[in-house]
């Protein structure tokens, strides 16, 4: 049975929460934002909502470097957001560029984040390789 | 960094999990320290020495 610490059990709690809001977040301006209607202050608030959900991801990631007392998961979170952020980060700057030059096409810029949480599972991994453990929080 | 935890945690009879609960760590950090995967700070080196009842020195040692 996998012990977690109080730290990585408030860190699912917010998961948890902020995927609820998220799905919400995301279906409901979905249905409501009428493509084709002009833009209003109605259709911008719906329209954040989503990406304030994702804020909220990396908002409990960042709780969890800060609250974790068991220095060495700490080492493994950083690190894991460090491989994360440097794939995200390269994969934005080698697509944009290929983007610039007519190579590929256009991607929405919402895809980024989602390159950054399959480069916090490739962190993760990298961990389970190097130390052994991946911090049990994932 | 070399470390003597595993001799000195065997000479105690003691588990990983019953040094991990003694420092206050997980099981998973006392495993990385011992095999020289993590070298922990110097606040958690102090901790492990008062378990100990030696020096820093006697138990963590340079490559």
């Amino acid at each position: 049975m996998k012990i977690r610490s109080a730290a990585q059990r408030t860190y699912l709690k917010r998961m948890a929460v902020v995927s609820v809001f998220y799905l919400a977040a995301t279906f409901t301006a979905a249905s409501l934002i009428d493509k084709g209607a002009p833009v209003n202050w109605l259709t911008a608030m719906l329209a954040v909502l989503p990406g304030l959900g994702v804020v909220g991801y990396i908002w409990a990631i960042m709780r969890l470097m800060i609250e974790e007392q068991d220095e060495f998961f700490r080492m493994l979170i950083v690190r894991q957001s460090l491989i994360a952020t440097g794939i995200a980060l390269s994969a934005a700057s080698i697509w944009g560029f290929l983007e610039q030059f007519a190579v590929v096409d256009h991607i929405p810029a919402y895809w980024w984040p989602v390159i950054y949480f399959f480069g916090f599972g490739i962190g993760a991994l990298a961990n389970k390789i190097q130390y052994g453990t991946a911090g049990e929080c994932l | 960094m070399k470390n003597r935890l595993k001799v000195l945690r065997a000479e105690r009879n003691w588990s990983q999990q019953d040094l991990a609960d003694r420092l206050g760590v997980s099981r998973q950090s006392v495993n990385a320290i011992e095999t020289g995967k993590y070298d922990p700070s110097l606040p958690l080196a102090f901790r492990i020495a008062d378990v100990f009842g030696q020096a820093i020195e006697e138990i963590f040692q340079r490559d």
